[in-house]
């Protein structure tokens, strides 16, 4: 009888249930005690002293009243955090809920689907340090390194392929333009003409493989002709004269201009450089290389610069939670009964129709559930931050947590503006507390 | 949605087992109509690993290659990897010294919390006491508490105690922010355990403690296993904590972070060392992912 507290229907003696509530009392508080000291000395306490100390200057010396907190509000730093972090509350949760939503509706349709799901989820088990680091890798802005330039640049390159002498450079004044619009000879040339179209600024290992030492053409009656080289030999050489040891550049499409503009012809440089225009009717003309002939190959998007760095760090971290959202809501799609959705594709819904009428109306709890645990991840982020962006950008991509590390641990050491903005941060979680409570509440 | 519905990322696919087997024709339309989704779906999946890959391949890399080729040249010229720069990391007393702080924090900060939520939530699914349910809510609430909030108390807390710095204040930090939740979670799940069986266990005349060891704690495990999933993974994977409560006390993430600095010339550390301390929980992950699953679902639809 000595649990008799719980059975309603044996009317209990008075003195014995006495007894048993008292001991279950006792029993309830030593198997409270260790959690509750250490939820009161490491949660509540520090919590209420954070309120407090959010009141006193960086030592705690003094009572400043309110000032922290107009000071969260007025110096740049932790606006541009703050900004951030709305931003960050605007997308990504978002984001996530659809991306999860999208790829667990898809799942259900291939039969390899665990694979699928456990490639999606992985990123979970990881700790968004570590997951920061995995990010900061593939941002790496050299195209030889970073895998993302290095993808982009192949595309990139596809559609607009680099020019083959992308950083040479007229070796001298008797030829003007740079990379950007080509390269011309200042002064006309006519029929008969020889035009020498010295190059600098070429690596040797630019140099075409069947380059063959450059030759001056001689001059023929009729016919414009050139040659296009390496102005550059070893030892230097003369600026503008072909000289032995010095290479043609073969390769390289030379345009005959009309001397007003307009193009007359084009032709191709020989292994040994040199290039004509037969038949070229009396006149002046110009002589010049085109500006595809220097197009800069691509040179990587700095996914790690001030710019585009809240947006790199949002990627790494939709990359991480994905899976957290895919999970969640396939379990709550499965939970859906499939006559439901077979009754309304046998009245005629189309797919979309199903999945926007029926599917996702019937998921809303799950999918606001996710939502809500983002936003509180996401107001809390902090880990990816610091990983992902080099310390020189950190600035411009602050959030409230790493403001607050930085103020009260980064350096600058103060307590009272860093209690400050965790006060602030805690707040913004508030709402979502009363939410979690009351729900919790209905449910007793 | 209850605990015991979901069993881990294999979820049956609805509608793929249904009935009896289509006709031929039928089945090869609905394999081309599926087939735009099932390479989409294989192009997204692997475009999920690449980023893993690419950190393994590039932590594999030739120390004299590391600094100026891309983890992918790895793919066709094989003759570029090497395990020299593991090699390094582990003959370096650093990173292993680190590595084992972070085994120990991560095995106390998963007992302890396990040990005191599973004795609070005891008392709050079986015994009656005044407040109960308020006291219930009051741990709930403290779920959302920020970190943030502990840090500077704790900081200069550890100080005054001379525990600043050391393996156990930061395992008593990981405890009491793990508490709410493991609470939480193993009250819920113990409320769902017959109450017959504890009365039989009471006219028997075993004490509360003896209930507890005996029938509670077998009867809870799957729960306490999705518990000590979580809460191992996250002391695992801390930085904050150890970052502000440490300073010679640095587990593996600490100890990559201040390496980050000068992230292009020490990539050769960064890349195994990063590696290294996310093998072990993706290990865990694999090998327990269906209580993983079930304690994910059972924090956040509840």
């Amino acid at each position: 009888m000595a649990g008799g507290g719980n059975i309603a229907a044996a009317p209990p003696v008075p003195r014995e249930r006495r007894r048993a509530r008292l001991r279950d009392r006792v029993v309830a508080g030593a198997f409270l005690l260790p959690a509750a000291v250490l939820l009161g000395v490491w949660l509540v306490y520090p919590a209420v002293n954070t309120v407090v100390r959010s009141f006193y200057d960086r030592s705690g010396d003094a009572f400043v009243g309110i000032d922290n907190y107009r000071t969260l509000f007025s110096s740049d730093p932790l606006l541009t955090a703050i900004r951030n972090n709305a931003l960050w509350v605007a997308v990504v949760p978002a984001l996530v809920t659809a991306i999860g939503l999208i790829f667990a509706v898809l799942t259900e349709r291939i039969r390899w689907s665990v694979a699928f799901k456990v490639a999606v989820f992985m990123p979970m088990a990881i700790s968004l340090f570590a997951a920061g680091v995995i990010w900061r890798v593939m941002y790496e802005k050299e195209p030889d390194r970073g895998a993302i330039n290095a993808t982009i640049g192949a595309v990139a390159d596809w559609v607009d392929p680099p020019g083959v002498l992308s950083s040479a450079r007229a070796s001298s004044p008797a030829l003007a333009g740079g990379t950007g619009g080509g390269i011309a000879l200042r002064d006309t040339v006519r029929p008969g003409g020889v035009a020498l179209m010295g190059l600098t600024g070429i690596r040797a290992s630019e140099v075409p493989d069947d380059a063959r030492e450059a030759v001056r053409p001689a001059s023929r009656p009729g016919t414009v002709t050139g040659v296009v080289w390496r102005d550059f030999r070893p030892g230097g050489g003369r600026a503008g004269v072909v000289e032995p040891g010095e290479s043609g550049l073969p390769g390289v499409t030379v345009e005959l201009r009309h001397s007003g503009g307009g193009r007359v012809a084009t032709t191709e440089t020989g292994p040994d450089g040199t290039f004509r225009f037969d038949g070229v009717a009396d006149g002046d003309y110009r002589v010049a290389i085109g500006a595809a002939t220097f197009a800069a190959p691509f040179d990587g998007v700095n996914w790690l610069g001030q710019g585009l760095i809240t947006p790199a760090v949002m990627m790494a971290y939709i990359w991480v939670w994905a899976g957290f959202a895919m999970v969640v809501i396939g379990a709550g799609l499965a939970a859906i009964p499939r006559d439901l959705l077979e009754a309304a594709r046998t009245d005629g819904a189309s797919e979309w129709q199903v999945f926007r009428r029926v599917t996702v109306p019937l998921l809303a709890p799950v999918l606001s559930v996710v939502f809500i645990t983002m936003i509180i991840n996401v107001l809390k982020v902090f880990d990816i931050v610091l990983s992902v962006a080099p310390a020189s950008v950190q600035d411009d991509a602050n959030v409230i947590a790493l403001a607050m590390w930085r103020t009260a641990f980064g350096g600058t050491n103060d307590f009272g503006l860093g209690s400050a903005i965790a006060v602030f941060l805690f707040l913004l979680v508030i709402p979502v507390l009363a939410l979690n409570v009351r729900r919790f509440r209905r449910e007793q | 949605m209850t605990t015991t519905e979901a069993s881990g990322l294999a979820t049956a696919p609805p509608g793929t087992r249904e009935g009896a087997r289509p006709a031929v024709g039928a089945r090869i339309t609905r394999m081309l109509t599926r087939a735009p989704i099932a390479i989409l779906l294989a192009v997204i999946g692997i475009a999920w690993l690449v980023p893993t890959v690419g950190l393994l391949l590039t932590s594999l890399l030739l120390p004299s290659e590391i600094q100026s080729t891309g983890w992918w040249h790895t793919i066709t010229d094989t003759g570029l990897l090497s395990l020299e720069n593991y090699r390094r990391v582990l003959d370096d007393g650093a990173i292993t010294s680190s590595l084992w702080t972070t085994v120990w924090i991560s095995v106390g900060g998963t007992l302890l919390p396990i040990i005191v939520g599973a004795l609070a939530a005891y008392a709050f699914a079986f015994l009656e006491f005044p407040g109960r349910d308020w006291l219930f809510i009051i741990v709930v609430g403290l779920l959302v508490v920020p970190i943030q909030m502990a840090l500077i108390p704790i900081f200069s807390l550890y100080n005054d105690l001379g525990i600043f710095d050391t393996i156990i204040g930061l395992i008593l930090f990981h405890t009491a922010f793990g508490l709410p939740f493991a609470i939480f979670l193993l009250r819920n799940f113990f409320v769902g355990i017959p109450r017959e069986l504890l009365e039989a266990a009471r006219i028997d005349g075993a004490s509360e403690l003896r209930i507890f060891v005996r029938v509670i704690l077998p009867l809870g495990l799957p729960a306490i296993a999705s518990l000590a999933i979580f809460q191992f993974l996250w002391t695992w994977n801390d930085l904050l904590i150890a970052l502000t409560l440490g300073r010679d006390t640095q587990p593996i993430t600490v100890a990559i972070f201040s390496q980050l600095r000068q992230f292009g010339s020490n990539i050769e550390i960064i890349a195994p060392a990063a590696f290294i301390s996310l093998v072990i929980p993706l290990a865990v992950f694999f090998a327990f992912q269906r209580y993983f699953v079930q304690g994910l679902l059972a924090g956040s639809v509840k």
